[in-house]
C-alpha cells in the first residue's frame, strides 16, 4: 500500500507462454496503461488543435485541470479509503461533497463578512467556514455509518447490499439538501469580481483557483502525514490492505472505520466547498463529480489514496482540455472513457498489485 | 347501460383479469375465478367511478405497467444474476428515444426549424418497439463486455456513468432528438380505433362496437395494449427463469466457483442476462414514449427511472417475477399517493419557513430513500421471497 509493488515472478512452472498470453501480459503492464492514458491526452490535444485552440489557452486549461484534479482528488481520497476499508463503492460520497459545499454556504451566512483579501474574492470568514464545515460533514458520514452500514456489517450482509444502502443514502442526503436549500443555484459571493491573473507563459488563472490548488496541496500533505506518521493512519492503511490481518494484529476495526468516515467526509467537504467556489452551488454538483471520483479511484487502484490523487489529476486535466472543443457538461463522459480504458487494460489500476 | 360505459367495461376486462391472475394464488381455480372476478371488477369500476377518477386510475395503471416492465427487466439482472445495474434510466431513455425516432415522421418545412432530429422514419409502432429492444441490447452489450469480466461492483459504477452520459447526450445534442427541447408527436398505436371513421382494416362489426369511443378514451385502449405487453414479458421471463437457463443464472449468482466447475462460462452468461434485462427496459422505454407522446431528457432522471425501480424490486422481492410486478405497483402507488401527502403538509411547512412549501415535493424523495434503506436493513428478501425450487419436475 502506498509504495509501488515490485514486480514479482509469479510463474514458477516452466512452460512457454502462448502468443496470446504474452500479449495479455504486455497489455496488463503499468507502462502500457500509462501509454494508453497518454494517447488519450494526446488525442484530446490534437482534437483541440484541429479546432484552432491556441497553445496558450490549452496551457491555461491544463492549469485549471490541475485545480479540478485537486478537487476531484480530495473527494476521491475519502472514496478510495472507504472502498479499501469497507470494500464497497460508496455512492453517497457525491452527496457528502454537496453537503460540505452547502454547510460552508450556511456558515458564511452566519459569520460576519470581512473585507475581501485582494486578489482573492473572499475574506477571512471563508476559510473559517470551511474549517467548520469539514468536521461537520465528517460527523454526518460517521452518523450515517452508525445508522446504516454498521447494522449491515453486524448482519454480515452481502456487499451489494452495502452499495444499495449507499445509493439510498445518496438520495436521502440529496433530498435533505433540496429541502434545506432548494433547487436553485447559489454563489458564495454573488457578483463579486475575481479577475484573472496572468502568470508566466501567459497562463491566465484566477487567484481563487490558485488558492484552491494550494489548499488542495496542503490538505494532501496533511493526509500524507496522517496516513504515514500517525498510529490511526497506519491502522487505516493496514485495514484497507487486509482487514482480517489487521484485526488479528489487534487493530480496532470499528475505530478505524469511524476515523475513515470522518477523514473521508471532511475531505469531501473541502472538495465540495472548493468546487462551489470555482463555479456555483447546485444540489446535483456532487452527483456530477461522482463519476470522475470513481474513475480516479479505480485508476489509482482501490484503497490507494496517492493513486487516487494521481488519477484525479489526470482526469481533471483531460476534462478541462476536452472543454476546448466539447460541451463542458460532458466532463463525466471523459472521465468515463478513461475509466473504461483502465478497466480494459489493467483493472487493478495504476498502482494496484500484479503485473509489471 | 350506456354504450360508452359498456365498451369501456369490455376493454377493462383484459387488464382487470390479468391483475387478478397476478394476485391470486396459483391454484386450479385461478383462471376461471380471475375471469369472472375480472368481468365483475371491470364493470363495477366503469359504472361506479366518475369518468375523471376512472381516467386517473387508467393513467395510474398504465404508468404502473411501465414500471412493472422496468422492474421485470431489473429482476433478471439483479434478482437472478446479482448485477448491480444503477443505470436503469439509461436503457429506459434509449428505448424511448429509439422508438420515437423510428416512428415519428421527420418534420418538413417550417416545423423542421423547431424540431430537429437525426431521422424520423415514420415506421409502425411494433417496428419502433423492436428497434428499441435492439438498440438497448447493443448498448448493454457494449457496457457489459469490458465490465462484467471484472468485479461485480464495477458494473454499478459503470452503469451509473452510462446512464448519466446517455442523459447528457439527449440533453445536449439538438441534431439527434431535438436537444433540450421535447420531442413531440410520437404516434400512438391503433389510434384509429378511437377516431370517428374507425380503422379501415378492421371488420365492420368491430368498428361498430368500438364506435362510442372518442379520442379522449384512448388511454384506456393503451392500457389494454401495455398490460398485454407486461403479461407477455412476465410469461416469457417466468418461463426462461424456470428453464435450465434460469437455474444456471442463479447458480452463477450464488456459487460462482461451482458453476464454473460445472462448465458454465461465467462471463458469457452474465453478459447474456444483462442484455436480456436491458432489452426489457428498452421495451418499457418505447411503451412509455408512445404513451406520453412527448418526451425529453428530464423524464429520464436517475430518481424516477433508476432509484424508484430499485425500491420497487427490493420491496416486491428480488428473484421473484410476481413480486417484482406487485412491488412496482405498490411503490408507484406510494409515490403517487405521497403527491397528495405533499400537498397536505404544505400549510404545516409554511409555519416553519416561508419557502419550505415549494419544496414539499422533496419530502417524497426522503420518504422513498428511507423506505429503500429500511428494506435493505430489515427485509432484504422483499415481500415475496424467491422460490427455492423452480423446476416443474421436482415436487415441493
Amino acid at each position: 500500500m502506498g509504495t509501488i509493488q515490485e514486480s514479482e515472478e509469479r510463474a514458477p512452472v516452466k512452460r512457454d507462454k502462448r502468443l496470446g498470453e504474452r500479449v495479455h501480459d504486455v497489455v496488463q503492464t503499468r507502462a502500457f496503461l500509462l501509454a494508453a492514458i497518454a494517447v488519450v491526452l494526446l488525442l484530446l490535444l490534437v482534437l483541440a488543435q484541429l479546432q484552432g485552440v491556441s497553445a496558450e489557452r490549452l496551457l491555461s486549461l491544463a492549469a485549471w485541470g490541475m485545480m479540478l484534479g485537486g478537487i476531484i482528488g480530495l473527494g476521491s481520497i475519502g472514496l478510495t479509503l472507504v472502498y479499501g476499508v469497507l470494500k464497497f463503492p460508496n455512492f453517497s460520497h457525491g452527496a457528502l461533497v454537496t453537503l460540505g459545499a452547502y454547510f460552508t454556504f450556511a456558515f458564511l451566512a452566519w459569520l460576519p463578512q470581512g473585507e475581501p483579501l485582494s486578489p482573492l474574492s473572499f475574506g477571512w470568514e471563508f476559510p473559517v467556514a470551511l474549517l467548520l464545515s469539514m468536521p461537520l460533514v465528517g460527523l454526518v458520514a460517521m452518523v450515517v455509518d452508525r445508522a446504516v452500514y454498521r447494522r449491515l456489517r453486524n448482519q454480515h450482509a452481502h456487499l451489494v447490499l452495502f452499495a444499495m444502502a449507499s445509493l439510498a443514502m445518496a438520495f436521502f442526503l440529496r433530498s435533505i439538501i433540496y429541502i434545506a436549500w432548494g433547487p436553485d443555484f447559489h454563489f458564495y459571493y454573488p457578483g463579486r469580481p475575481n479577475p484573472a491573473l496572468t502568470l508566466p507563459l501567459n497562463i491566465r488563472v484566477r487567484a481563487d483557483q490558485l488558492f484552491i490548488l494550494a489548499l488542495a496541496l496542503v490538505l494532501m500533505l496533511g493526509v500524507y502525514a496522517l496516513l504515514e506518521r500517525t498510529r490511526i493512519g497506519k491502522a487505516m492503511r493496514a485495514t484497507a490492505d487486509n482487514p482480517e490481518l489487521a484485526q488479528v494484529r489487534g487493530i480496532n476495526t470499528e475505530r478505524v472505520i469511524a476515523w475513515t468516515w470522518l477523514l473521508g467526509g471532511a475531505l469531501a467537504a473541502a472538495g465540495g466547498t472548493m468546487y462551489g467556489l470555482s463555479s456555483q452551488l447546485r444540489p446535483e454538483m456532487g452527483f456530477w463529480l461522482l463519476l470522475p471520483m470513481f474513475a480516479a479511484t479505480i485508476m489509482g487502484g482501490i484503497g490507494n489514496p496517492y493513486g487516487a490523487l494521481a488519477g484525479a489529476l489526470i482526469i481533471g486535466v483531460a476534462h478541462q482540455v476536452s472543454t476546448a472543443f466539447l460541451d463542458p457538461t460532458y466532463g463525466p463522459a471523459v472521465a468515463f472513457v478513461l475509466m473504461v480504458i483502465v478497466l480494459l487494460v489493467r483493472p487493478q489500476g495504476l498502482f494496484g498489485r500484479g503485473g509489471g | 347501460m350506456p354504450p360508452l360505459i359498456l365498451v369501456k367495461g369490455l376493454l377493462l376486462i383484459i387488464p382487470a383479469t390479468l391483475l387478478l391472475l397476478l394476485v391470486l394464488p396459483a391454484r386450479r381455480w385461478r383462471l376461471p375465478v380471475a375471469i369472472v372476478a375480472g368481468v365483475v371488477l371491470a364493470f363495477s369500476l366503469t359504472t361506479s367511478l366518475p369518468s375523471g377518477i376512472l381516467a386517473y386510475t387508467v393513467s395510474f395503471a398504465t404508468m404502473g405497467c411501465v414500471y412493472a416492465l422496468l422492474t421485470l427487466g431489473l429482476n433478471i439482472q439483479w434478482g437472478y444474476t446479482g448485477h448491480l445495474n444503477f443505470g436503469v434510466a439509461g436503457f429506459f431513455a434509449i428505448g424511448a428515444f429509439t422508438s420515437a425516432l423510428m416512428t415519428v415522421e421527420a418534420p418538413t418545412g417550417i416545423a423542421a426549424q423547431y424540431t430537429q432530429m437525426a431521422f424520423g422514419l415514420g415506421l409502425p409502432f411494433l417496428v419502433g418497439v423492436a428497434a428499441a429492444a435492439l438498440v438497448s441490447a447493443v448498448v448493454a452489450f457494449l457496457v457489459a463486455v469490458p465490465v462484467l469480466r471484472l468485479r461485480m461492483d464495477f458494473l454499478a459504477i459503470a452503469t451509473i456513468g452510462v446512464a448519466e452520459i446517455i442523459r447528457l447526450i439527449f440533453q445536449n445534442e439538438r441534431w439527434l432528438a431535438n436537444g433540450p427541447q421535447p420531442l413531440r408527436g410520437i404516434p400512438q398505436p391503433l389510434h384509429c380505433v378511437v377516431e370517428t371513421q374507425g380503422c379501415a382494416w378492421l371488420p365492420q362489426w368491430v368498428t361498430a362496437v368500438l364506435d362510442p369511443l372518442s379520442p379522449r378514451d384512448y388511454p384506456l385502449f393503451y392500457l389494454v395494449i401495455i398490460s398485454l405487453f407486461v403479461a407477455g414479458a412476465y410469461l416469457l421471463i417466468e418461463r426462461a427463469c424456470r428453464s435450465p437457463w434460469g437455474r444456471m443464472l442463479r447458480a452463477i449468482r450464488d456459487e460462482e466457483a461451482s458453476a464454473a466447475m460445472n462448465g458454465k462460462h461465467i462471463t458469457y452468461v452474465r453478459i447474456q442476462s444483462f442484455v436480456v434485462g436491458a432489452v426489457i427496459m428498452g421495451i418499457a422505454g418505447a411503451l412509455y414514449a408512445h404513451y406520453v407522446v412527448t418526451i425529453d431528457y428530464s423524464h429520464f432522471h436517475a430518481l424516477f427511472a433508476t432509484f424508484l425501480v430499485w425500491v420497487m424490486l427490493m420491496l416486491g422481492g428480488s428473484g421473484n417475477n410476481r413480486g417484482a410486478i406487485i412491488g412496482g405497483f405498490i411503490v408507484w402507488g406510494v409515490w403517487s399517493g405521497t403527491a397528495f401527502l405533499a400537498n397536505a403538509i404544505e400549510p404545516l411547512l409554511a409555519l416553519i419557513a416561508d419557502d419550505l412549501p415549494r419544496r414539499a415535493a422533496y419530502f417524497r424523495w426522503l420518504l422513498v430513500a428511507l423506505l429503500l434503506a429500511a428494506i435493505v436493513l430489515f427485509r432484504p428478501q422483499g415481500l415475496i421471497r424467491e422460490e427455492k425450487l423452480v423446476s416443474r419436475y421436482l415436487r415441493k
